[in-house]
């Protein structure tokens, strides 16, 4: 008989080092001649304890973490693979609180399957979705993703439903879905971690949107800087391809600009065009890659399909608060003690995931600003702390939730200095096509840099200046970048060399 | 390399792009997988290929900051500058890569998140390879490997 281990091979494993603790493994085994099996997992999540290595003990899980190489032999004196007492145990791992308190529903089998394996896919229930949505009709399919509530996860949460009925309503030969991996926003990696370690639900999730819409093919767009993800989509696309039932999906690596997330870049982008926004209308869903009506989706929104489906719109429709429905995969990052991915229903607060789960900051200092929804997103200060995670709530103190990407700064950080990243960012990443974002971005970098020498008397320039690419720029990333530099601006200005700064643009 | 050998695998790359529509990205990613960038002679070749004019092909390969018009140097390093790393130390790692690479055989690159961002600041070898929790003291362990490898 074999034993199992579980070592991740989720890209934040690897750079923890997971290869070489299975390499370890693997060896030490051999040189007392037991036999085990190394299952490549993807990660639960929980980054201060990867890698994180789980044995199978009878029907349930053992952890150990954070393991290293000279870990590997006192491990197995301590008889770790039938779960014995070590100093890095950590009992079975879904009584950990941090992943007992959560509600794993897009990301459940993250972590716990082998994502190579199809097989362990289907027997962790896998499949069911796309097998409920080949007996229904294409109305059914888009009447129960309307009731789930599901809204795009990739950032302007759109109704998932309502961009699908659109496509199937419109009339072509041929229609596309597209899956937007191109995850850009700094503090972000849920995208990355259900690639890694569920490739097969998106594959699902592509394929019962397909069967709404009438479209047989797809692309998933991913990032250049995920290349395990990447290599995953490959070779769950190889072992799937029949399973999908005619339905042909293409892996596209991206070429690293931050633009082709904006779902028309990425359209010029996979049409082998530079990464230029187009103007809407026509919207992708009329008329969107080579000119066909297009669903184009993010990860985490193709991902919840299955299950919707699998389970009822009902069952996903009742987590959440207000018109957010479901869970968010949330993503701790930055300087924060205990890091990782927080699937959990809409409705708690920042301050609940920034302290019950995240631990304040890793530096031990005091939590001072949190960025909320990557690059576009506002800073938020301690008295913003106690708001509600929701779409409408986070919209009604100007900020946005975006990709649910939070990162956490201490009290050494320079707002300024983080505002004037900001407008640099833009003016780097910016595709060119409107003035006000492109040109505004570089004088913006300017007009904080003589702030930052002590001419405040700048900072109502840097307020117009915001307010022109807010209202003169095509899409969110002219048009957003105000997010985080006003609100750095108006809650942190002292960072600014102003104490004064009234907002009303009156120092 | 010999000119004619260079266009022989360009077109290798091409043929095997031959039936896929909008090719011209994963084209340009298979040149730079070849020959860790994408030279100039490729281009005509790329453009005539797919029919596109060399202006077209110049303005996607300069457009996009992942392709390279020249060689790097024996390994790429990148080092992550977004705000998740900026907020773990990622600034200070920046300033000391430039000055430990300043006189390399390596080529620093800057890239905006890796995916890593609770880990940070965050680093990744020739594209696979990745590293978390970098100090200045572990990079330089790092970089002292690289270099010492041919
Ligand atoms: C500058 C910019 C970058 C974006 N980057 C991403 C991204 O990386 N991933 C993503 O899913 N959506 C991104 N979006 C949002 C997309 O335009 C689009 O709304 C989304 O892919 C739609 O999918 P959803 O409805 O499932 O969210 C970005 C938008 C902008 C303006
Ligand atoms: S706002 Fe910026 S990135 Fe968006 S379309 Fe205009 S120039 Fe391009
Ligand atoms: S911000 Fe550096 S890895 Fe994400």
């Amino acid at each position: 008989m074999s034993y199992s281990v579980y070592i991740p091979c989720d890209a934040a494993a690897l750079a923890l080092g997971a290869d070489r603790v299975a390499e370890a493994v693997a060896a030490e085994a051999k040189a007392r001649d037991v036999a085990v099996q190394i299952i490549r997992n993807g990660s639960r999540g929980m980054f201060w304890v990867e890698p994180m290595v789980e044995v199978l003990v009878a029907n349930h899980r053992v952890a150990y973490g954070p393991v290293q190489p000279a870990d590997v032999p006192s491990l197995f004196e301590a008889d770790f693979l039938v779960g014995g007492p070590h100093a890095l145990c950590l009992g079975r791992p879904e009584d950990i609180p941090y992943l007992a308190k959560q509600s794993r529903v897009s990301l459940r089998r993250v972590g716990v399957v082998d994502p190579r394996s199809f097989e362990d896919y289907l027997s962790n229930g896998g499949g069911k979705g796309l097998a409920r949505a080949r007996l229904m009709t294409p109305e059914q399919i888009i009447g129960e993703v309307i009731y789930s509530g599901l809204r795009g996860r990739g950032g302007a949460a759109f109704p998932t439903g309502v961009k699908w009925r659109t496509v199937f309503e419109t009339e072509a030969e041929r229609k596309y879905i597209i899956c937007n991996a191109d995850e850009g926003d700094s503090g972000s990696f849920s995208d990355r971690m259900l690639m890694e370690g569920d490739p097969f639900c998106l594959l699902e999730g592509m394929a019962i949107a397909g069967l709404a819409v009438g479209a047989k093919s797809g692309y998933v767009y991913v990032r250049s800087e995920y290349p395990h993800s990447i290599a995953a989509l490959q070779s769950a696309v190889a072992v799937a391809g029949e399973w999908l039932g005619g339905f042909d999906v293409e892996i596209r690596k991206a070429a690293g600009a931050y633009v082709c997330g904006e779902e028309t870049a990425l359209l010029e982008s996979i049409e082998g065009k530079r990464g230029i926004v187009r103007a809407k209308p026509p919207l992708p869903a009329i008329s969107g890659l080579f000119g066909k009506p297009t669903v184009i989706n993010n990860v985490i929104t193709l991902a919840s399909i299955p299950d919707i489906l699998a389970y009822g719109a009902d069952s996903y429709h009742e987590f959440g608060v207000g018109r957010s429905r479901g869970t968010l995969p949330f993503q701790l990052a930055g300087n924060i003690r205990y890091g990782g991915l927080v699937e959990v229903p809409f409705g708690l607060t920042l301050r609940e995931l920034l302290y019950d789960f995240g631990g304040g900051a890793r530096s031990g200092r005091p939590l001072r600003a949190v960025q909320v929804g990557g690059p576009l997103g506002a800073y938020l200060a301690e008295g913003q702390f106690d708001t509600v995670l929701g779409y409408e709530e986070f919209a009604g103190i100007g900020a946005a939730l975006g990709h649910g990407g939070i990162v956490a700064f201490d009290d050494t950080v320079d707002m300024a200095r983080q505002a004037r990243y900001s407008m640099a960012f833009c003016a780097h990443e910016s595709c060119g096509k409107c003035t006000p974002c492109r040109i505004g971005s570089t004088r913006g970098v300017e007009v904080i840099d003589r702030i930052m020498a002590g001419q405040v008397e700048k900072i109502p320039l840097l307020r117009q200046l915001c307010e022109t690419m807010t209202h003169g720029s095509l899409c969110a990333m002219g048009g957003m970048t105000s997010y985080p530099v006003l609100s750095a601006l108006d809650s942190f200005p002292e960072d600014f060399g102003s104490l004064v700064d009234s907002g009303n643009g009156l120092v | 390399m010999i000119p004619d050998e260079l266009i022989d695998r360009v077109r290798s790359i091409l043929n095997s792009h031959h039936h896929q529509a909008g090719a011209l990205l994963p084209v340009l990613h298979d040149v730079q997988a070849e020959f860790n960038y994408v030279p100039s002679e490729a281009v005509s070749e790329i453009a005539n290929t797919l029919k596109l004019s060399r202006a077209e092909v110049h303005g996607v390969l300069t457009y996009y900051h992942h392709f390279r018009q020249t060689p790097p140097g024996k390994h790429v390093v990148r080092v992550c500058r977004a705000e998740a790393c900026q907020a773990q130390g990622g600034d200070a790692l920046v300033a000391h890569a430039e000055r430990r690479l300043a006189q390399s055989s390596l080529t620093l690159e800057p890239v905006y998140c890796l995916g890593l961002c609770a880990i940070g600041p965050s680093i990744q070898i020739d594209e696979i390879n990745l590293h978390a929790q970098v100090t200045p003291g572990k990079f330089d362990a790092l970089i002292a490997d690289l270099e010492g490898t041919p």
